[in-house]
């Protein structure tokens, strides 16, 4: 049983770049600032072709949504082994009020028009941390979930996932199709060869928008302020606890 | 004590389960916006897909080794060599039947330049040997024969090369080098030595340039490829060399060494020429392989006086220092600017002898003022082993002397300006 994976891949500031809030105070500088996938959807990618490679799945779609750059991170996807990809286009200015429900929408519709038997995404964007894709797309289509996975094997019709929760480690099997979002441990991604780097170029790339998959992009949230945490003041020593309270109660705490 | 400059950006990473490599002292620079516009201009999609795929394999299989491999001296060349050649960034711009890539310069040039963010520049070097000093002139005049010998096995990472031209009495005089060749039957017959050879004790094969007429210098030299396992090439020593220290460098002496004489690349006596068309590739090479560096010191060194604190505040907060940091930027950058301009000349087939001249300069000369200035600024913490710009300050010294020292660079640009003393001739009519 070989499988069609769909990964979804998120192209957001790069993790090593100093993040600056913009002057209006609505949202950060993204204008020249470096940017790459998101090192989670990188795990997902990674953990698909994988799964190619060893014969569980046939055919690896990457799929972004996102403006013209985002053409970019799906060739990364491409460059390390995934066969084709999926651009839904949304402008540059509409990014901002994207939502998690409007990306599990739109990857839902797809896992069914591309007759996706899994869909891996990483767990959380590193811009917004939102940590819900997964789990509203595996909700709208009706799939079972194994989020934050840090093991995947296949076993017959199911998946032995194995999950990263507060407790400790988890093992859960799951029917397939399914939704898998991949955690920090799942794997090591590949560095892309130069030859597989200049070939992604020749992969192809389907674009589409939104409408064209029936979802509806209007905003349910609206930005109030965006600003930066306030920088941590010095902290105080104690005696014991009296003291320790008596301060509380001062500082109008408790 | 002093926050180690490697934790400044997990603050931003995601949250405790970052697992970034945090590399041996070099940090992943936090850059501002500024910083990163410059350098994505240049490079095309495809060429920044390249450099982050070379900075994941060093992420991951060289600078967390660096400091075992520099105690030891001793870089695992063959290993290395292998992981690069597989993933196709040992060919480059070498043509495809043997493995290579046939892509333009600036996909070199890119590699070249994502090869400075490895924290030991000895390894740097010594990759840099294979797929700028060795195999350029290979691939370009070589025969078949040859180019399936050592070009491909170049390529894949399967062998390790180096380059003798040096000799113990001839480094910048080129033409004056002693090492030769006699004809014998359809062999050749070597003897000589050659010295400051980087990658010699762990290479497979050598180019070797060395006379093999009698004639004038610049015409009776060939470049030949010589297997090191001949019988009469012998290693002496592993020099002691103050950086660079996890490059392997040899003295190899030559004794009766038989080489079949279709070991020689292209024609013979067309050796020196091959080699200065080398020499152009190998100083933009180190020219490039010098930006990460410097901007790994100033971005380390800004982040530590941040920190430190003297007299009740950071050191930063200094004048002196914050615009003497200012000042080193500014050079770098204008480094930067002359290095890709020659970049992008040479890619339309220009002769770029005297920028290249220019840009390994410069190189040599802003990087020890670089490191220099930065080393002051840390203190005694820069006086210690433990921190990369004591490292830098030793390996980078090596490119106002290896490479071409400073001084044959002036001497190019000079003879561009018209400025080098006329010898004067000798007047046969001074006899009365």
């Amino acid at each position: 049983m070989s499988l069609r994976v769909l990964v979804g891949c998120k192209r957001v500031i790069d993790y090593a770049v100093k993040i600056r809030v913009r002057p209006d105070k609505m949202g950060v500088v993204t204008d020249g600032v470096k940017h790459s996938m998101n090192p989670f959807d990188e795990i997902a990618i990674e953990e698909a072709v994988r799964l190619k490679e060893k014969k569980i799945a046939k055919e690896v779609i990457a799929v972004s949504c996102g403006p013209t750059q985002a053409q970019e991170t799906i060739r990364t996807a491409l460059a390390m082994g995934a066969d084709r990809g999926i651009h839904v286009e949304i402008p540059a200015k509409e990014m901002e009020k994207l939502e998690p429900l409007h990306v599990s929408k739109i990857l839902a519709k797809l896992a069914e028009k591309e007759g996706a038997e899994l869909l891996i995404v990483g767990k959380q964007a590193i811009d917004d941390d939102s940590n819900a894709t997964a789990q509203m797309t595996a909700a709208l289509l009706e799939w079972p979930q194994a989020t934050f996975a840090s093991k995947i094997e296949k076993t017959d019709g199911t998946l032995l996932v194995v999950r990263e929760v507060d407790g400790g480690l988890e093992t859960i099997k799951v029917k397939l199709p399914a939704v898998v979002s991949a955690d920090l441990r799942l794997n090591e991604p590949r560095y892309a060869t130069l030859p597989n780097i200049m070939k992604a170029k020749k992969k192809k790339i389907v674009k589409m928008k939104p409408a064209d998959l029936g979802v509806d992009t209007t905003a349910h949230f609206e930005v109030v302020e965006v600003c930066d945490p306030p920088s941590r003041e010095a902290g105080i020593k104690v005696e014991d606890v009296d003291a320790l309270v008596s301060k509380l109660k001062e500082a109008g705490r408790i | 004590m002093w926050a180690t400059p490697r934790m400044k950006y997990l603050s931003r990473s995601f949250g405790t389960l970052c697992r970034v490599n945090v590399q041996c002292r070099s940090l992943v620079t936090t850059t501002n916006s500024a910083q990163v516009i410059e350098q994505h201009q240049f490079y095309n999609e495809e060429q920044q897909k390249l450099q982050n795929a070379i900075k994941k394999l060093i992420d991951k299989e060289i600078n967390p080794h660096v400091d075992e491999w520099e105690t030891a001296g001793m870089w695992p060349a063959h290993k290395i060599m292998k992981l690069f050649g597989q993933a196709g960034f040992l060919g480059i711009n070498k043509p495809v039947e043997y493995g290579g890539l046939d892509l333009d310069y600036k996909y070199q040039a890119a590699f070249n330049e994502a090869l400075g963010g490895i924290c030991a520049p000895g390894v740097g070097m010594g990759i840099g040997v294979q797929t700028d000093l060795t195999t350029p002139a290979l691939a370009r005049f070589g025969s078949e024969y040859l180019k399936r010998e050592f070009l491909a096995p170049s390529i894949s990472g399967d062998v390790v090369s180096c380059l003798g031209v040096s000799e113990p009495d001839a480094g910048s005089d080129v033409a004056g080098l002693q090492t030769s060749a006699r004809h014998h039957g359809e062999d050749l017959i070597i003897n000589g030595q050659k010295m400051w050879i980087t990658n010699s004790w762990q290479a497979d094969w050598i180019c070797l340039l060395l006379n093999t007429s009698a004639g004038p210098p610049h015409l009776n030299k060939s470049l030949v490829c010589v297997p090191m396992k001949t019988p009469g090439i012998h290693l002496t020593k592993m020099i002691d060399k103050l950086g660079m220290r996890s490059s392997d460098t040899g003295q190899i002496f030559f004794d009766e060494v038989r080489v079949p004489a279709k070991n020689i690349i292209g024609e013979e006596g067309k050796g020196f020429t091959y080699q200065m068309l080398q020499f152009q590739g190998e100083r933009m090479a180190m020219a490039l392989s010098g930006l990460e560096p410097m901007k790994m010191c100033i971005q380390e060194t800004l982040d530590y006086i941040r920190e430190r604190k003297a007299f009740g505040q950071p050191l930063l907060n200094n004048q002196y220092l914050h615009f003497r940091l200012a000042e080193l930027e500014t050079e770098l950058e204008c480094l930067r600017s002359i290095i890709y301009r020659a970049v992008e000349l040479y890619v339309h087939g220009e002769d770029i002898t005297r920028l290249a001249s220019m840009c390994k300069l410069k190189v040599g000369r802003l990087t020890r003022e670089v490191a220099d200035s930065c080393l002051q600024m840390w203190g005694g913490m820069g006086f210690t082993n433990e921190i990369l710009v004591s490292r830098l300050c030793r390996d980078l010294r090596l490119f106002s002397i290896g490479g071409g020292a400073d001084e044959v660079m002036l001497t190019i640009i000079c003879k561009f300006m018209g400025t080098l003393p006329v010898p004067p001739k000798k007047n046969k009519k001074f006899i009365t």
